[in-house]
């Protein structure tokens, strides 16, 4: 058997010499293996859709799957252009991709360049390339609110480290939509020209990670984190810097203690014992702005079991319950130095806050607890003499929070109870049932905030409002 | 020795294309050109490499120092030292390096190297091989000014641009005269823009050939302009020596002020400086 391959090598060996000979007065032989490839075809709608090319809308997500059609009146060149005509508020909205069934090697292009015009000056608020159920979009490019004019006008979306892209099927994306009342909507986009080009004018890559911020966070054995805010930004031939938001497979990360976290390919962080580590990223062989230190302190003990009946909850955040309703975390207080982090651990997730002054967790839908009476919730710190100021907010009838920016009391319809975590033991979780009295004896069936003052760092479970 | 292969290649292409161009134009309009010869600056005179680490040669560089008059009288906002931090060599590159510092009541330091009273030259051809910065604000120059200007003040003793560039337009290059009624915002001047490709990613050779009677501008292997007593709006002062001033500047009329978007430090990376001359015309 060894023989026969052996035979079979030599044979190989000659007649590659042989072709050498032959073709050698062409061109040169690589000295790589050629891998067989996909055509290297950039073209994704000129005039008509272009080789395997299909349009998806994105119809699960509300999208209005007819407000696409390819228009032969208005055109930028040639006799056809592709047209979404962007529905009013409450209407849905233009969500789509178009995507091949032919593979295209797209290794040897450095942007997705198209013309756009609109009907009226607008900002997309999504567009690029990349969606692909196969690879769970895997190499996604979006640029965010790309202003458009009601000129035709050339734009140009980079392509972040063409070499990972040999064999895509999402070549164009975009969503659109007046996401609220008095947003731009009703009215028309135009796009022609879809292609991917070789500029070579995208220059001066700034890729970024944590949005170019370097972060701390506390972490626990069992954590897991994921690296967020992950851009790459070019300076384009006219001067200008195109920022787009990059897939993590672009990047490479790294970890500066393997033994403390690991990161993969996804961008996600695992912790796997006790130290401090560095997380940090390259793309294309740039280092990116921006990092994630993480002190682990070992695992951290999970939090009681809440033993409460689900009938006689209301939950904001606990894996031993369903929610109430959905939360934002991430409020992005005007002046608030809070990272906040959900992290999760070998006993479910936990909400972590560093460097806290003030941050809420804003519901999304308000809470009627009027035949609740407590609200529970447990905290645990590392840091001795931590003491965390909770505000409950009623948002009254008209659903907003309302306070007066100087006193940051509650005002109009607003109402608040107001009590200082204190008497909190390192290393510990502590147990707090709060009595849902005060000013809020009298209205509790808008709870729509729950407000974070201090700390600095602490970790939260178990929210939910209760009756006994 | 490979290195210098390599430069050398660039010059012949250049002055192969230029006298098929010429020899093309001769062919094409025989009767009023019959005259016209070919010059061929071959003779080296200037072979700056900047091989040596450190401060460049000072028996050929030296230094505008300071802001000058209202910025040099551009506004510019930089001020110009000789120190290592905004002017080096390493690796066989020239660096001239723009930083974003507090520096005797500026905002920004940078450097400006000069050939006067060092080496100055009557016609010939003067060429760089650069890498040049970019972002808004940011202005570098490879140029010439009259050697005489001393006795006779700008715009009397004459310019010329070489290469001028605007940071926020990576892909133009600009090449001026300027001169006794046509200075400033009037000087003679033709942009050149790369197709595929930008100043700020890679080397590219900018240079002159310059005889009497005519300046030819050309980046890499394209000759994109000619500049002839015919085209200036003034007297013709290019028949005298000139010095040579590589400078990158922050700021001023000519680009505007950076904006919070303008990365600092920007350098500009000079590869060699070569001057030839051509026996018959020198």
């Amino acid at each position: 058997m060894k023989n026969i391959k052996y035979i079979n090598f030599r044979f190989i060996l000659l007649f590659s010499l042989g072709s050498i000979v032959v073709t050698s007065c062409e061109r040169e032989l690589s000295d790589d293996v050629e891998f067989a490839t996909f055509p290297p075809d950039g073209d994704v709608f000129i005039d008509a859709f272009s080789s395997g090319l299909d349009y998806f809308p994105f119809v699960d997500a509300g999208a209005d799957p007819e407000a696409f059609s390819v228009d032969t009146e208005e055109v930028y060149a040639g006799d056809a252009s592709m047209r979404f005509d962007v529905p009013a508020f409450g209407n849905g909205f233009v969500g789509a991709t178009f995507n091949t069934t032919a593979n295209r090697d797209l290794s040897g292009f450095d942007a997705l360049t198209f013309y756009a015009k609109a009907s009226k000056a607008a900002s997309i608020n999504a567009i690029g390339y990349g969606i692909s159920g196969e690879t769970n979009n895997k190499f996604q490019v979006t640029a965010n609110n790309l202003a458009v004019s009601t000129r035709w006008e050339k734009y140009v979306i980079p392509i972040p480290d063409a070499s990972k892209l040999i064999s895509e099927t999402g070549l164009f994306w975009l969503a659109e939509g007046a996401s609220f009342e008095g947003d731009e909507g009703g009215y028309v986009l135009w796009f022609d020209e879809i292609k991917f080009e070789k500029l070579g004018t995208v220059a001066q890559p700034k890729p970024a990670i944590f949005a170019g911020e370097d972060l701390t966070v506390q972490a626990f054995t069992g954590s897991t984190l994921n690296v967020v805010g992950l851009t790459q930004t070019f300076n384009l031939a006219d001067g200008t810097n195109q920022a787009i938001s990059v897939a993590p497979s672009y990047f490479n990360f790294q970890s500066s203690d393997t033994g403390v976290a690991t990161v993969n390919e996804l961008g996600q962080i695992t912790v796997l014992g006790t130290g401090s580590v560095d997380v940090t990223a390259i793309l294309a062989g740039v280092r990116a702005d921006g990092s994630l230190e993480i002190t682990s302190n070992g695992a951290l003990p999970a939090a009681p079991t809440p033993m409460r009946a689900q009938a006689n909850v209301n939950s904001i955040f606990s894996d031993a319950y369903q929610n109430s309703t959905e939360s934002n975390f991430l409020p992005g207080f005007g002046g608030s130095t809070t990272e906040t982090a959900i992290i999760n651990t070998s006993d479910g997730v936990v909400l972590s806050y560093a460097n806290n002054n003030f941050t809420g967790i804003i519901f999304n839908n308000t809470v009627d607890a009027s035949g609740l009476t407590f609200m529970h919730i447990d905290v645990y710190v590392q840091e001795a003499g931590t003491e965390v100021g909770l505000q409950i907010r009623d948002v009254g009838a008209n659903q907003t929070i309302d306070t007066d920016v100087n006193t940051g009391l509650p005002i109009g319809d607003d109402k608040d109870l107001r009590v200082d975590l204190t008497g909190l033991t390192v290393g510990q979780w502590t147990s707090f049932d709060i009595p849902l009295d005060g000013d809020l004896t009298t209205q509790r069936n808008n709870l729509g905030a729950l407000i974070l003052v201090g700390g600095p760092n602490f970790i939260l479970d178990n929210i939910y409002f209760y009756t006994e | 020795m490979n290195m210098k292969y390599n430069h050398l290649k660039p010059i012949s292409m250049v002055f192969f294309k230029y006298a098929l161009m010429l020899s093309i134009i001769a062919l094409l309009s025989c009767e009023t050109d019959d005259q016209q010869t070919v010059a061929r600056f071959t003779e080296l005179t200037l072979s700056e490499e900047f091989d040596t680490n450190g401060q460049p040669n000072a028996s050929i560089w030296g230094y505008d120092i300071g802001t000058g008059e209202n910025g040099w009288g551009n506004q510019e906002l930089q001020y110009y030292t000789d120190r290592p931090e905004n002017v080096n060599v390493q690796n066989g590159v020239l660096l001239i390096t723009a930083r974003e510092e507090s520096f005797e009541g500026s905002s920004y330091t940078s450097a400006r190297l000069v050939t006067k009273d060092k080496f100055e030259q009557r016609y010939g051809r003067f060429e760089a091989r650069i890498r040049l910065p970019y972002g808004q604000g940011i202005w570098p120059a490879f140029w010439m000014l009259g050697a005489d200007i001393d006795e006779n003040p700008w715009p009397g003793a004459g310019e010329i641009d070489i290469m001028e560039y605007r940071g926020q337009n990576p892909t133009l290059l600009i090449g001026s005269v300027h001169g006794p009624g046509y200075s400033g915002g009037e000087a003679i001047s033709k942009e050149y823009s790369l197709v595929n490709d930008r100043f700020d990613t890679g080397f590219h050779i900018f240079g002159i050939e310059w005889g009497p009677e005519y300046v030819n501008f050309y980046v890499d292997d394209v000759l994109y302009n000619q500049i002839t007593p015919e085209d200036v709006t003034g007297t013709w002062v290019f028949n005298k020596p000139f010095y040579i001033l590589m400078n990158l500047a922050v700021g001023g009329t000519f680009v505007g002020s950076p904006n919070e978007e303008t990365e600092f430090p920007q350098t500009m990376l000079v590869d060699y400086v070569r001057v030839y001359k051509e026996l018959k015309i020198n």
